[in-house]
């Protein structure tokens, strides 16, 4: 029962990309053609309140509800974020979504997105299994 | 409720997804990221033996509550607050894409593209199996989503992470303006 507090930050997570209308593919579509400023404002507002709240949160040494000291793991730089990176761009223009609005999609009543995320859950299968023979 | 049942602008809905990320700092030292439960869901059904799926994938179940709380946000946002409408784009862009060859511009995904019946022409098949594969392939190689590394990496000031967000742009770009248009078109 202590991850129910996640499904309800889940559940107003997919609430707001819905709204917002993050997870519509011409939305994804407008972005990368530089006509509009929507998504650029949405990505650009939640990295500028994210920062400030880690910041405040370092600052004043705020602890999690049990108490423990808030740890946020380094991430160390490796050329699978180039590759990658480029290969979930290439997907994500033709997709329209990320991993979160393929959920959020579903849950619209897109029920063929099930269909991409299936294909998205064994891109990641054979990633685990390619793992170690690509560059880095 | 009406205002709800707009759709919201950027100022209400960035800062929002802004505050996942302190919230799932102080509910539990997480941190914010979709693209992990691809691999739990992995670990969980079929490990088969693979070393990348050999972990214990219930101590991370929280990311999959996480994630099945986005599929009843999304009903929730639909079913109660109209949240299918027709997307009000650029102008110029439902001119480019009609000018490809998209034919409906009702709700948020074209749906002479996503569609069961759709799903077993070349063109259906390249945009919801071909597409999500490399989704779902791209982000584990990156090692995290849109949400991971550009909200939350970014946020946390990690360089690796500002680069893997650009290549996702850099992606992005590069299929929208030199692929993009001939898959459309098949």
């Amino acid at each position: 029962m202590k991850n129910i507090k996640y499904l309800f930050i889940g559940l107003l997570f997919g609430l707001v990309l819905v709204k917002s209308q993050v997870v519509s593919w011409f939305r994804i579509q407008e972005m990368f053609r530089l006509q509009a400023f929507h998504m650029y404002g949405i990505i650009g507002s939640a990295i500028v309140v994210g920062m400030i709240s880690i910041l405040i949160i370092k600052k004043f040494n705020i602890k999690t509800i049990h108490g423990e000291t808030v740890i946020i793991p380094t991430k160390k730089f490796n050329w699978g974020n180039v590759y990658g990176g480029l290969i979930f761009g290439l997907g994500w223009a033709i997709t329209g979504a990320c991993p979160g609005p393929l959920f959020a999609q579903i849950g619209s009543g897109f029920l063929v997105i099930s269909v991409t995320l299936l294909s998205a859950i064994a891109g990641t299968w054979v990633y685990g299994l390619l793992r170690d023979k690509l560059p880095y | 409720m009406e205002f709800l049942k707009q759709p919201w602008p950027w100022y209400v809905a960035g800062p929002l997804i802004g505050l996942v990320v302190p919230a799932l700092l102080l509910l539990g030292n997480k941190t914010f990221g979709i693209s992990s439960s691809l691999r739990h869901i992995c670990a969980a059904c079929l490990p088969a033996n693979i070393a990348f799926f050999k972990y214990d994938w219930k101590k991370e179940s929280w990311n999959l509550f996480f994630a099945a709380g986005i599929i009843i946000g999304g009903f929730i946002a639909t079913q109660l607050l109209s949240g299918n409408q027709t997307v009000n784009i650029n102008p110029q862009t439902t001119a480019l894409l009609k000018q490809e060859g998209i034919k409906r511009f009702d709700g948020l995904l074209p749906q002479d593209i996503f569609s069961f019946d759709q799903l077993l022409t070349l063109r259906g098949f390249i945009f919801i199996v071909v597409g999500g594969f490399m989704v779902g392939f791209g982000i584990r190689y990156a090692g995290g989503c849109t949400s991971g590394h550009a909200i939350m990496g970014i946020s946390s000031l990690q360089w690796p992470s500002l680069v893997a967000t650009c290549c996702f742009m850099i992606g992005g770009f590069a299929m929208t303006w030199f692929i993009l248009p001939y898959l459309i078109s098949l």
